[in-house]
């Protein structure tokens, strides 16, 4: 049998061999078995010395052509078994997708809290200052400055805890504006502030009243503040915490720190002002209060009441969370049951 | 104040929709609590005269009554009220009528007897109990002997009127009264108003010299008057006067009383009557109270009086409290003649004490306290003294018995439109203004756009030029200002270094799988005094409301055992929170205290519940500590910072709790709750942290700079040894590190084990030590010295035996 015979032969059982095998290891050894030094191509090779000079290039150039072929089939089968292999894992790997991913441990700020932020971050971004004042007040600052005076009977609209005749819990948070105020250099520019907070009032517990709950009052003082800009600024909050379809409406009231005084009401965002539980058939829902700063309340502060005018609001925390997630009872707030804290996990 | 349109009628004419109107008032004046109209919802509620009354034979107390209603035939209708009687005028409900609370009333069989529809008591049909007639409280009421059988009683009772119930602010008092009311819908509705004036009739040949000699403080009531009316019939007052007060909320009681009730409501005086008989000496002194003196009142309670109760007394003692009640011995009574009817301007500030003082807040006292209108008082005493006399067949006397009166004269306040404009941020012309000032019935006078307004006693509350802008305001309308933001220079807004600290606290326990709670800040003292971390006295409410809210907490654990607590009862056991908030700590001999920021964690149950893919991770100390450590170090506490066994809290696990230190400073404490507080609150294991968040705050924070990663590679050497169970590792720790030479990066506990493998009074910790040079790469040699050097000295300290 000539060397291309055998050449032939040779190839044509590689070939056979290299599709059976089956694994990379497999085919790894026919390679080193095949195309090695010791293998049977170099062999026959190494046996054209007993050729004919003229034959030599003839049988040469085939010898290559078939170490060529059989390394290219090698490398093809190779390739064949991974895409078999990474399929057959594929395969094998599949999970049920439906079942429920791993819950991931994380706590959430308090619902009223949430509220809080959502106020905090709209006036910061009208650069406004959030000022924190003490929980026990004088009755100086939480009263008196507030235009207030012992026996006025506005101070019955607000039952206090004393803890002496002098000291008392704060039933709201503006003594925070009437320190600030105090303190305020007007030569370096207006004052903008909301102070949030804990307050207190002499109340008993139910579903609508709680002994503690939170407020968050802001001041705005300089030279040409108009009322036209409370409102634009109450409009505000009322679209940034209960939606930007809000209406508001100013009605006539009564606090003893601003003149005039207003109750502000928010369009329902239940039922969009046509009328339904939430907003007792009226269209409307009381939010807030609000005011031009009474010019004794500058002037106890020792700002020019002539030259100086400002806005003030105070809002409730609680109430706004109450209306906006329909929570009907107060002490819910304050009881921290989990699964009650928990409803609240909607950031954004 | 509950005001009548049809009453208002008499006063002004507003032709509109009550809801209407009530909207309007709330837009432009006071809040409105209700509009309602008694007859809404009632059905087939019928005038009946009770033909014949006869027992009925199988009840002692019910009755068989033949009712005429209108119709051919009599009903028969059984009835129970104890003052049923025949030939009376009654409110019928007919079969298939309906009453108060949407109740059908049927035709129907009461022990064996037929029962066509039901004889009323006025609370059946809607009244409050309050002003139903004292005589007809338990029973049914009787109608005017003139009601026609048949006919719809509404109308006799002053049912179909409609009723607006205003929630009128402090300062408009002016509102407190029908003629008030009248002059600010007037305004509202640029209308006038029409009041009707009583002419008083004096008798002639009778002066009040001859009767009273009055002495008062003018610092106690600016004005007293006191008129007398003689030869007074007491009697019931007439159906439209009885309508009137019960429609104002308002029991009617006999003529002399109403007619003051009436005056009341219709002006905003209040007004009291006296028997004249039954007053002692002529002399009426207006006065304060002497330590010691009593008064019963006419609710017959005895009233221990102090020197701030402005009293009236008469030759004997005290016989009524000023502006709120008066006595029960010269109150007016069946048998009462001569009347002394007193109207007068009392010091408010006094009368708001006395009235909170005895818990004796009426209808006077608030008017009192809020202000009444001085320009009316002498009118509102003639047209009381004219309706008594002419209900009661009597005659007045001639003349005003005067203690002191005060002159009312208007307030002048001028604002100009500049100001005016550029508070509401409006374009106001000056005739809107002027025109604004006159509907509210002000004189105005314009000059150099400066109005100078003249403002009647009735509107006491407006004083300065903004109590001006708030009336252009309201009347003007809220609706048409504008809506713009503050403009001026800019203002950065940005948190403080503090609200950043806290904030970015709140936010890492969050992200460590706490919720947020907010607990009670006030608490009972003994909770407020546990978990103390520094002395501190208590700081107490001097009236508290009840004996759970005493004290404000001086720590936060308590309140967020509270919840745990309130969890657990309610089958919810898996609880991880924590809170942010002050304590108030007080040092002795100061009044008061200092506010410190605090955070607190609580845990209990299992952090996580298995799934079906991971087990269950049940809280543990570690975990909470960890918990710890994450927020300290992420706050910029990292350096130096040491957990102390602690065994000295009462209220902790002795052997499972930390005192947390930063070099010397405490910090807090983290740890499991002691077994005898859980068993107080009925809670399971629990464990907590509390951190003097103030402290951190304050704290210089490392200020990180970048650490260049090493390019050479690190070694490590990890080394178990068992040592004696009270060798601790924070000790191990602290002689690997002192002991190690430059190159030790890092050392780290990766495993302690006691059990059946070591002695009983050993364990074993293991430890992996990181080795690294920044400028080279380090030869295992060098590594080898360094770390024999360590092995020896944990022999040598602690005995350790290397495993």
């Amino acid at each position: 049998m000539g060397l291309k015979d055998k050449l032939t032969e040779l190839k044509r059982n590689a070939l056979e061999e290299i599709n059976d095998a089956k694994d990379l290891k497999k085919i790894n050894d026919i390679r080193v078995n095949l195309l090695g030094k010791k293998g049977p191509i170099t062999e026959v090779l190494r046996g054209m010395r007993d050729l004919p000079k003229e034959e030599r290039p003839n049988v040469g150039s085939f010898a290559n052509k078939v170490r060529d072929e059989l390394s290219n089939a090698i490398s093809e089968r190779k390739e064949r078994i991974e895409i078999i292999k990474t399929s057959k894992r594929l395969e094998e790997e599949k999970l049920d997708v439906t079942l429920p991913g791993v819950p991931v441990k994380i706590g959430q700020p308090h619902i009223i809290m949430q509220v809080i932020d959502q106020i905090e971050k709209l006036f910061l971004g009208m650069g406004y200052q959030v000022v924190d004042g003490p929980e026990v007040e004088e009755d100086h600052y939480n009263f008196e400055m507030m235009n207030l005076p012992k026996d006025h009977p506005a101070r019955d609209m607000q039952d206090t805890f004393y803890i002496t005749d002098k000291f008392l819990m704060r039933t709201q948070t503006s003594p925070v504006q009437a320190r600030t105020m105090e303190k305020h250099d007007f030569s370096k520019g207006s004052l903008k502030m909301i102070s949030p907070g804990k307050v207190y009032r002499r109340d008993t517990d139910d579903a609508t009243h709680s002994h503690q709950f939170h407020q968050i009052e802001g001041l705005v003082i300089d030279k040409s503040i108009t009322m036209a800009d409370l409102k634009g600024t109450l409009q505000l909050i009322a679209r940034t915490v209960f939606g930007k379809e809000r209406e508001i409406r100013l009605r006539p009231s009564y606090f003893p720190f601003t003149e005039p005084s207003v109750e502000v009401d928010v369009s329902c965002f239940k039922c969009g002002g046509d009328g339904c539980s939430v907003c007792k058939q009226t269209g409307w829902i009381e939010v807030l209060g609000a005011g031009m700063v009474h010019p004794n309340v500058l002037k106890m502060s020792g700002i020019d009441a002539d030259i100086y005018g400002g806005f003030a609001f105070g809002l409730g925390p609680d109430r706004f969370a109450m209306l906006k997630y329909g929570v009907d009872d107060i002490r819910e707030f304050y009881l921290n049951d989990m699964r009650f804290l928990k409803q609240f996990s909607q950031r954004g | 104040m509950k005001i009548s349109t049809k009453w208002l009628s008499d006063y002004v004419n507003i032709d509109v929709e009550p809801q209407v109107l009530a909207e309007k008032i709330e837009r432009t004046a006071v809040e409105v609590d209700e509009v309602y109209r008694l007859e809404k919802g009632l059905k087939k509620i019928v005038v009946g005269e009770t033909l014949k009354v006869e027992k009925h034979p199988d009840s002692d107390h019910l009755r068989i009554c033949q009712v005429n209603v209108g119709e051919d035939e009599p009903l028969q209708i059984i009835c129970g009220a104890p003052n049923i009687a025949a030939h009376k005028k009654v409110i019928v409900a007919l079969p298939n009528s309906r009453i108060a609370g949407n109740v059908k009333i049927k035709r129907g069989k009461m022990r064996g007897e037929v029962s066509e529809g039901m004889i009323c008591a006025l609370q059946e049909i809607g009244f409050v109990e309050s002003v139903v007639p004292k005589k007809f409280v338990d029973g049914i009421y009787f109608l005017p002997e003139d009601a026609e059988p048949g006919a719809p009683v509404y109308s006799y009772l002053g049912m179909d009127e409609d009723i607006i119930d205003l929630d009128v602010t402090p300062n408009r008092a002016d509102m407190l009264s029908m003629r008030g009311t009248a002059y600010e819908l007037a305004a509202i509705y640029d209308k006038k108003v029409t009041l009707p004036r009583l002419e008083i009739k004096e008798s002639k040949n009778d002066n009040i010299e001859n009767y009273l000699e009055i002495a008062a403080d003018s610092k106690l009531a600016s004005t007293y008057l006191m008129r007398i009316i003689k030869n007074v019939t007491i009697g019931e007052s007439p159906m439209w006067l009885q309508k009137r007060l019960w429609n104002a909320g308002i029991r009617p009681l006999n003529n002399v009383v109403d007619v003051t009730n009436y005056i009341l409501m219709d002006y905003g005086q209040p007004m009291h009557s006296f028997d004249y008989g039954k007053i002692s000496e002529k002399k009426i002194i207006v006065r304060l109270a002497q330590p010691g003196e009593v008064l019963t009142t006419i609710d017959e309670k005895e009233r221990k009086l102090n020197s701030h109760d402005i009293v009236i007394a008469d030759g004997k003692g005290p016989i009524a409290l000023a502006g709120t009640m008066g006595g029960q011995a010269t109150g007016v009574d069946n048998g009462t003649t001569t009347v002394a009817l007193e109207a007068a301007v009392f010091n408010s500030s006094l009368v708001r004490k006395t009235a909170r003082r005895h818990n004796l807040h009426s209808e006077a006292s608030m008017r009192f306290e809020r202000g009444i209108n001085r320009a009316t008082v002498v009118e509102a005493l003639n047209t009381a003294a004219q309706l008594i006399a002419d209900l009661g067949n009597g005659e007045i006397v001639s003349g005003i018995a005067e203690g002191t009166k005060e002159e009312a004269v208007p307030v002048e306040v001028s604002v100009s439109l500049d100001k005016i404009n550029k508070v509401l941020g409006t374009s106001l012309a000056s005739t809107d203004v002027e025109d604004i000032f006159k509907r509210l019935g002000f004189g105005v006078d314009v000059s150099n756009a400066v109005f100078n307004v003249s403002v009647p006693p009735r509107r006491w509350d407006i004083s300065i030029a903004a109590d001006l802008i708030e009336e252009v305001a309201r009347i003007y309308g809220y609706d048409k200002l504008p809506a713009t933001l503050p403009k001026g220079e800019l203002t950065p807004g940005n948190y403080n270094h503090s609200q950043k600290m806290i904030r970015a606290a709140r936010q890492l326990l969050e992200a460590a799988g706490l919720t947020q709670a907010i607990s009670y800040g006030l608490t009972t003292a003994e909770k407020a005094g546990r978990f103390l971390m520094q002395p501190s006295e208590t700081t107490q409410l001097n009236f508290p409301m009840s004996s759970d809210r005493t004290t404000a907490r001086m720590n936060l654990v308590s309140g967020l055992l509270d919840d745990v607590a309130y969890n657990v009862a309610r089958k919810v056991d898996d609880v991880a929170l924590y809170e942010q908030g002050r304590v108030f700590y007080r040092k002795a001999g100061t009044v008061r205290p200092i506010e410190v920021e605090h955070i607190a964690g609580v845990m209990t149950g299992l952090f996580k519940t298995a799934t079906w893919h991971e087990p269950k991770v049940p809280v543990d100390f570690f975990l909470t500590k960890g918990i710890v450590e994450h927020m300290l170090h992420a706050l910029g506490i990292t350096e130096n910072i040491s957990y102390i066994q602690a065994d000295g809290h009462e209220e902790m696990h002795p052997g499972r709790t930390a005192d947390i230190y930063v070099d010397d400073e405490f910090l807090g404490f983290v740890g499991e709750i002691h077994p005898n507080l859980c068993k107080e609150y009925h809670i399971d294991r629990t464990y907590v942290f509390e951190l003097d968040l103030q402290k951190i705050i304050d704290m210089d924070k490392q200020v990180k700079s970048y650490i260049p990663v090493s390019k050479y590679p690190a070694i490590t050497r990890d080394v178990a040894m068992a040592v004696d169970k009270d060798v601790k590792n924070s000790d191990i720790i602290d002689c690997i590190e002192k002991n190690s030479g430059n190159n030790l990066a890092k050392v780290e506990l990766f495993d302690v084990y006691e059990g059946e493998h070591i002695a009983a009074n050993l364990r074993s910790l293991a430890y992996k030590l990181t080795y690294q040079n920044k400028e080279a790469t380090l030869l295992d040699e060098e590594v080898t010295k360094d770390f024999d050097k360590v092995i020896d000295k944990l022999k040598e300290e602690f005995n350790a035996k290397i495993r």
